[in-house]
């Protein structure tokens, strides 16, 4: 055991060994490439092109909406077929940019690189924005922002994300195996950032090859180095790598920043990497395809825009029809109907299983056996905060801290009784924030309004007093 | 186009299973741990069954049968569904075998072991719902209804009073009995070697943890040094943990999920309350005994511990809210 670790937490199988010893594989698509608007988090991009525009690789597509979102780039050249809706790996109707591939892989000319010695934080900063880079672990959080926080000098931990603790995805491991040196490079444009802060690279002990090759690689550079982290998910969740790294805790309403923190993929790492010292745009990330039911489990380095479905034919197809197709992890990812999706930013994997643990499961009666208490990392109780989910009991509900529930599933997992524990809490948590946003909105509101009651009654008080 | 595709994706939504994460599952379930904890009663069933002779295995084989029996009647009966293979009512039903006198009569132990059932357990709702411990809620009724029946240990040419109860009346027992196993008692409190060996098993398989038998046990140790008249005496520690079911009670019973606190913090209040409960009874009540009594009063003390545990959530400093 680590002593790098938070309390709580669970060990499902893993099934990392289907893919992680076989080399990434590049993979040029074939057919047409789709473009979501939407594909991080924050307002949807712009369209810069418009259909029967001939593109080039590298060419930005669309523009940031706003501070919190990104720009997107072809990942190939060819022609804007539409800009239509197109389903997306969550399965929603996305605004996107349809380009028809020509096979040519024209590439535009990418603005001359400055020396890094030369390059100052605000230049890294806008290098990071202009490429489109967001956060790759999953959630899509525009990296610009996270490197911008309200009070710079008190960053003191930069966190390289490299835990991978999803069971089944070996895309960060295949990426410190074969691109270690772009992964320590995006950690030292982001220490260029914030000089006086210290680079951590967090890495789950059940990949000790990463570790070693990592440690060698940092060990003459002074202000970066490698945490080997206790295996246990869900080690990479943000708030519990940063409690494991340094032993700050947050809560739902405060910021990595908040801890002195910012915490990046390893993916994202090296894309900031490739922003800053190519002045590359992101387009291209690695993407596992894995599980029993797919021939030739393995990674694939893929240009964004690909449809899952070449991903899977590219793996050598499907042994038999699996019984559940999962875009991402099987702890945090979403269960698909329909694999012609296109790899997005935030894709990591798609996981293919025969068998479906959940659609045969039977929920029995909760016997209060306090597993899920013991595996849930926000140290809550999810079993009564399900019941109370399902009662819509707000009070209790927040009484008990439901909206700092981090959605990773650990209780689902363990419970004996086979409770949709989670799904019931996520669900609560929806409209708990909605309801207590809705209620601060009120109270605004009737606070402008009393505030303005109060100026026009002050008004009326001046106009008499004018009067005698 | 991307509209007929979708539409497509519809269709095949019907064959693919679409679900909330995670997507995967432990392979526990209720049923497993019910086996669990059967399968760790088992030495000192074994155990008891060897010491006592054929009536306890008699006792113990229709409790359990009547214990399932009953529950399928009742389910029967309401239209509710069946639930037996859960194991939890064959389970209420050898708990409750352990701490039945081994020449305790059949028909006796049959009604105990419907009171478990039907009125304890199955009218507050079944499974998960008992706000006390089944099996001792029986057995609290049978000592309450049969009095006499119930304190007659005596068995072949043995008679008379359990060894706690000879110690508290100052006669001096041989511990080494106790532990062993060749006291008077129930059926299941026989031989604390067995017990704690089940024990181990359960703690080993996961089933439970040493919060609430470790708390109740120290608790109780202290409560004895400082009230039990004779100090940090290891004889007596010895035999007030080998006795009266402490063992038993505090490991297999304390430990019942649905009437024990759910959060470490209420675990360990509920073990303290239990060892000084329990203390309380040995010491200064007229009978020897108080393991059951200590375990049912706490058991209801269970919402209460839950209500006020303090819950510190990840991520909030004391003060916050």
């Amino acid at each position: 055991m680590s002593q790098f670790t938070f309390s709580g937490g669970i060990h499902p199988y893993d099934g990392k060994e289907l893919s992680k010893d076989k080399p990434v594989k590049e993979l040029l698509p074939k057919g047409d490439l789709v473009f979501p608007l939407s594909q991080h988090i924050g307002a949807p991009a712009k369209p810069v092109v418009e259909k029967g525009d001939h593109v080039k690789v590298g060419q930005m597509i669309a523009e940031a909406g706003g501070f919190v979102s990104a720009n997107i780039y072809s990942s190939v050249s060819g022609v804007v077929k539409s800009i239509e809706k197109h389903r997306v790996p969550v399965q929603d109707m996305v605004d996107s940019i349809i380009i028809e591939n020509d096979g040519a892989y024209e590439e535009v000319e990418y603005p001359p690189v400055r020396p890094f010695e030369e390059l100052t934080g605000a230049d890294i900063v806008s290098a990071v924005k202009a490429a489109g880079v967001v956060g790759l672990g999953g959630a899509g959080f525009p990296t610009h922002v996270k490197l911008s926080p309200k009070e710079p000098d008190k960053i003191d931990y930069i966190i390289a994300n490299c835990a991978e603790c999803e069971p089944y995805l070996t895309s960060d491991y295949r990426r410190m195996m074969e691109n270690p040196e772009e992964l320590v490079g995006g950690m030292e444009c982001i220490l260029k950032i914030f000089p006086k802060a210290k680079g951590i690279i967090a890495i789950e002990d059940n990949k000790p090859d990463a570790i070693e090759k990592l440690q060698g690689m940092v060990s003459s550079i002074p202000n970066i180095e490698v945490y080997a982290m206790t295996t246990k998910y869900p080690q990479g969740s943000e708030r519990h790598i940063i409690y494991a790294c340094t032993k700050r805790e947050i809560n739902s309403k405060m910021l990595p920043a908040d801890a002195g923190c910012i915490v990046d993929n390893c993916e994202t790492l090296v894309a900031i990497n490739r922003a800053v010292r190519q002045n590359k745009p992101l387009f291209q990330r690695i993407v596992t395809i894995t599980g029993d039911a797919v021939n030739d489990p393995r990674n694939f380095a893929v240009r964004c825009g690909t449809s899952f479905n070449e991903l899977i034919e590219a793996a050598g197809g499907f042994k038999m029809e699996p019984g559940k197709i999962i875009s991402g992890g099987p702890m945090m990812g979403f269960a698909v109907f329909d694999t012609d999706v296109p790899v997005t930013k935030t894709s990591s994997a798609m996981l293919c299983l025969l068998e479906d643990q959940v659609s045969k499961t039977v929920e029995t009666a909760c016997i209060n056996c306090g597993r899920c208490v013991d595996a849930c990392p926000e140290k809550l109780i999810p079993s009564q905060l399900a019941t109370f989910a399902e009662h819509e009991d707000y009070d209790n509900y927040n009484r008990l801290f439901g909206t700092e529930c981090i959605e990773c599933g650990s209780c689902t997992y363990v419970c004996p009784a086979k409770r949709q524990l989670a799904q019931a809490i996520k669900s609560m948590k929806r409209l708990a924030m909605g309801k207590a946003r809705a209620e601060a909105a009120k109270k605004k509101a009737a606070a402008e309004k009393a505030a303005e009651e109060g100026k026009a009654a002050a008004k009326n008080d001046a106009k008499k007093g004018g009067d005698k | 186009m991307g509209q007929t595709q979708g539409a497509a994706g519809n269709e095949t939504a019907a064959l693919r299973n679409v679900s909330s994460n995670p997507h995967i599952r432990d392979s526990i379930t209720t049923q497993k741990i019910m086996c669990y904890v059967i399968l760790s009663l088992l030495p000192t069933t074994i155990y008891g069954v060897y010491h006592f002779g054929i009536q306890a295995l008699l006792i113990v084989l229709c409790t359990v049968a009547s214990a399932v029996l009953f529950e399928y009647l009742y389910e029967k009966l309401m239209h509710l569904p069946i639930t037996i293979k859960d194991g939890s009512a064959a389970l209420t039903g050898l708990l409750l075998a352990l701490n039945l006198p081994p020449r305790f009569p059949i028909w006796a132990a049959v009604l105990g072991s419907a009171f478990s059932i039907i009125v304890v357990k199955m009218l507050f709702g079944g499974l998960g719902q008992n706000f006390m411990n089944p099996a001792l809620g029986g057995r609290c009724f049978l000592l309450i209804s049969f009095a006499g029946l119930m304190t007659n240990f005596s068995y072949d040419s043995f008679t008379g009073a359990t060894y706690l109860a000879r110690l508290k009346a100052g006669e001096m027992v041989n511990s080494y009995d106790m532990v062993i196993g060749n006291e008077m008692g129930t059926i299941g409190e026989g031989s604390v070697i067995w017990i704690v060996l089940g024990a181990c098993i359960l703690i080993l398989l996961g089933v439970i943890d040493l919060r609430i038998p470790g708390s109740y046990i120290v608790s109780f140790v202290i409560f004895w040094v400082l009230f039990g008249g004779h100090g940090f005496d290891p004889y007596y520690i010895t035999a007030q943990l080998s006795g009266g079911g402490l063992m038993l009670g505090a490991f297999f019973m304390a430990t019942d999920y649905v009437t024990s606190p759910i959060t470490t913090k209420g675990k360990i209040i509920y073990g303290i309350i239990l060892g000084v409960l329990t203390g309380v009874f040995r010491v200064f009540a007229s009978g020897a005994e108080g393991v059951s009594y200590a375990i049912i009063i706490s058991n209801l003390l269970v919402p209460l511990i839950e209500r006020w545990a303090p819950l510190k959530c990840f991520g909030y400093v004391k003060s916050e809210k």
